[in-house]
This record gives C-alpha cells, sequence and structure tokens, in this order.
C-alpha cells in the first residue's frame, strides 16, 4: 500500500508541454503519456500497451491516436484499442486507462483515482497564472525526494533565511512569528507572517526597484495535497493597503508551487512567479525567472539529500518541532487524512476490459 | 479569523514563546508546544469551554473544564 492520496486531482504538465509528441510523467506512481488531440484537447493515457507493456511514450501519434512503437496496437483518446496487428478481432480486454483531465490556470490536471469521483470542481485556482494583468515565469524541477518533505519546507518560510539568503531569505523571517489557520474541512492551510519593517532581498528590490526597507506580507494558501499559494505583497515601509480602493501602493508577486508526487521517493515540483508589476518587462522576467528556479534548486538540494537520510532511518524517526512548524504539522495531519480517503487502489480500468494476463 | 464551522487558529503571540490556539468552538489555549496545541485542538470537545459564539455540535453539556494554562 502507498501512502498517496489518490482522490485528489494533481498536476501532471503545463498546458504548454502537452502537444503532438507524446510527454511522459509518471502520477502516483502511474506512468502516464500526456499528449493533445488535433482538435487540441489534452489526453492522458496509461503509458503501457496493454499487449507487451511497451511505453506508449516510446510510440508515435496518428491523427488522435497512439501507435504503439513495438507491434502497432492503436488506442484512442478513450483508451479504447482501435486497431491490432494481423487480426481482425480486437480483444475485448485490449484498453489502457484514459485518466481524466482538466486543463486549467495553464497546468494540466489529472486524477489517479475513482473516476467516479473525478470532479473538475474540485480542482483549485490559481488564475494569476493565466490572468492578463499579470506576467508570470515558470518551471518544473523534479525532486529525488517524497512529497511530505516539500510540503514541509514550503510550509515554513523560515528556512528562507538560512537556505535562501541573498535571493529571498532576510533576517526578518525567521524572525517573525507566525498566525496559522486551518480549515478542515476544505483541505487548505493558511500561514501568515506579516514583516512591518523589514530588510529587502535582491529578489524585490531589484525586481521592484524599491530602496530600503520594506513592509513584507507572506500570506500562504497550502490546498492540500497539490496546490500551494503564496501571496507575498511588498512596500515601502508604513504602507498598508487602503481600507477602499485599489492596492496600488504596493508590489504582488503569486508565487504558485504545483507539488506532485511522482513516486514513493520523488516528486514534481512545478513552480510559477506571477507579478503585477513591470508586466511584460523581459529583463525583469528574466532575472525572476533565473532567481526563483536557483532558489527551488537550493530547495531540491537540500531535499534530496534529506530524503537520502530519512529513507535511511527506521519509521518512526524522532523528530523535534517548534513554533515554526505550527503549520506543517497541520498539512502533515491532512494529507494523512486524505491519504486514508479511497487508500486502496479501485479498479480503474472497467470491468469488461481487465488487463490480458501474461501468458505462462 | 476565517469563516467556517471548521476552522480552527494558532498565533504566536508576539515577543514571546507562546502559542494561542483558538478552536472552531471559540475555546482557547495556551501553550509552548505546537504538537501539543495540536493535540489540544483535536481533542475538541474534550477540555474546551465554549466561547461567545460556538457552533460546534459537540460543545455544551458534554464539555469539560477549561484546562488552558498560560
Amino acid at each position: 500500500m502507498t501512502s498517496f492520496a489518490r482522490q485528489q486531482w494533481y498536476v501532471a504538465a503545463y498546458g504548454r508541454e502537452v502537444g503532438r509528441d507524446l510527454l511522459a510523467r509518471t502520477v502516483l506512481g502511474e506512468p502516464l503519456a500526456l499528449y493533445r488531440t488535433e482538435a487540441g484537447e489534452a489526453v492522458a493515457l496509461a503509458d503501457r500497451c496493454v499487449h507487451r507493456r511497451f511505453p506508449l511514450t516510446e510510440s508515435r501519434l496518428e491523427g488522435d491516436t497512439v501507435v504503439c512503437g513495438y507491434h502497432g496496437f492503436t488506442y484512442d483518446p478513450t483508451g479504447a484499442c482501435v486497431f491490432v496487428p494481423g487480426q481482425s478481432r480486437i480483444p475485448r480486454t485490449a484498453r489502457v486507462v484514459s485518466y481524466p483531465v482538466v486543463e486549467q490556470d495553464s497546468f494540466v490536471w489529472v486524477w489517479i483515482g475513482d473516476q467516479g469521483r473525478a470532479d473538475p470542481a474540485l480542482v483549485p485556482r490559481a488564475p494569476w497564472l493565466n490572468d492578463p494583468a499579470y506576467t508570470t515565469v515558470s518551471g518544473m524541477e523534479p525532486l529525488a525526494a517524497r512529497t511530505g518533505l516539500l510540503v514541509d519546507n514550503l510550509m515554513d518560510l523560515s528556512h528562507e533565511t538560512y537556505l535562501h539568503g541573498g535571493y529571498i531569505g532576510t533576517p526578518d523571517v525567521a524572525g517573525t512569528p507566525v498566525t496559522t489557520e486551518v480549515d478542515d474541512e476544505a483541505g487548505v492551510v493558511y500561514v501568515s507572517r506579516h514583516m512591518d519593517d523589514a530588510e529587502c532581498p535582491p529578489f524585490y528590490s531589484e525586481s521592484t526597484g524599491l530602496q530600503g526597507r520594506i513592509t513584507r506580507w507572506q500570506d500562504i494558501e497550502y490546498h492540500s495535497p497539490c496546490l500551494y499559494l503564496l501571496h507575498s505583497r511588498v512596500a515601502p515601509v508604513g504602507v498598508l493597503p487602503p481600507e477602499d480602493g485599489p492596492d496600488d501602493q504596493a508590489f504582488h508577486v503569486e508565487v504558485v508551487y504545483a507539488i506532485t508526487p511522482s513516486t514513493e521517493h520523488s516528486t514534481y515540483d512545478f513552480w510559477a512567479v506571477a507579478r503585477d508589476f513591470a508586466l511584460g518587462d523581459e529583463p525583469v522576467s528574466e532575472f525572476l525567472r533565473e532567481s526563483n528556479r536557483t532558489v527551488v534548486l537550493q530547495d531540491v538540494k537540500a531535499l534530496d539529500v534529506l530524503e537520502q537520510v530519512v529513507a535511511s532511518e527506521p519509521e518512526g524517526y524522532q523528530e523535534l518541532s517548534i513554533n515554526i512548524d505550527t503549520g506543517g504539522l497541520a498539512a502533515r495531519r491532512i494529507l494523512s487524512r486524505q491519504a486514508q480517503d479511497g487508500a486502496a487502489p479501485a479498479t480503474t480500468v472497467p470491468a469488461a476490459a481487465e488487463p490480458v494476463r501474461a501468458a505462462p | 479569523m476565517l469563516p467556517g464551522a471548521t476552522v480552527v487558529r494558532i498565533e504566536w503571540l508576539p515577543g514571546t514563546d507562546l502559542l494561542r490556539g483558538t478552536c472552531h468552538c471559540s475555546a482557547q489555549h495556551e501553550a509552548q508546544d505546537p504538537v501539543a496545541m495540536w493535540e489540544w485542538l483535536l481533542a475538541h470537545p474534550d477540555g474546551h469551554t465554549a466561547g461567545p459564539g460556538a457552533t460546534a455540535p459537540g460543545d455544551g453539556p458534554r464539555g469539560h473544564l477549561a484546562t488552558a494554562s498560560a
């Protein structure tokens, strides 16, 4: 049994990554073949031919169908096999899983759990990523570490002071208390850190032009398990949002992470930075892209090391939690509860189309 | 505090190491350890004395005396 929360939506790719070439991704341990139909619809099929398990991503598209590169078994976007070589009868079990897909806010979301529960309305939103009032840079870094380590990392931003000094970290981050709120029913954790008089890190001074000390707000909104939003507001010291009207004397950055378990010990770390200033300014975009990628890679390096340590230790190893971990503990509990929900994988292939058993 | 029947809140009191928890039933508790604080919040209604605006069905007759400590 895995620890994955299966009955949830996960980001498998950016929409821009999915096209007329077959893209391989593994989500919750399930290998996927992603592509786009000629009409532009994103499709996610199980990446194993039902015949001899050849990866469909090593195959080719023909119109909207995937032709297996080994023996030519051909699948349509629903996963139904429409051609087998050398015979006219197509076995009724010749089918691969076609996973529910939602394309929204620049992401391609997939549902690996029970297909009857795949409600598109449950996909959490990150509207800034497609909003013309924002300019966005984004990327994805694979992590050789379990997802929980990335969630711990993102829920406690005091690590910015130590791991990301010179980019986004200053002493004020670790030195400022946080307020944590949890909406248990919705599965959302909020962690708020408002710094009234803080040093401005290069990430913000160079992108906004702000000089001197700043008011810096970090408001985390974690929609467990996959979507993490950091609403970041920076402004000169003392400049607070007006009671009425737009908050136009401040700079707003929406930092978005999609946290997708690939296997038990690897994770896709999708990151995006959307800003409401210097719109379309390519040098600013390039600076923020490189800065955030550097920060993400600092996390990747640390978490890859941590995974090796944690994986080598017996279950129930000793930890110590302090005040900065309040939000992370809440996230862990919600993740654990979500993993209990429908943990046993239901049969995702319809009963009439069970996989072919290997011949003895 | 956010609206919602299941929303709880933990404030780290500025200038101290103390955490103050507020349950959705409006009971409050202070502690220095986030693990202990979550245990108290999740124990609702045990050890929670409802304050004004309490809405949780577990409050009232089944509630215990407050055990909050400063």
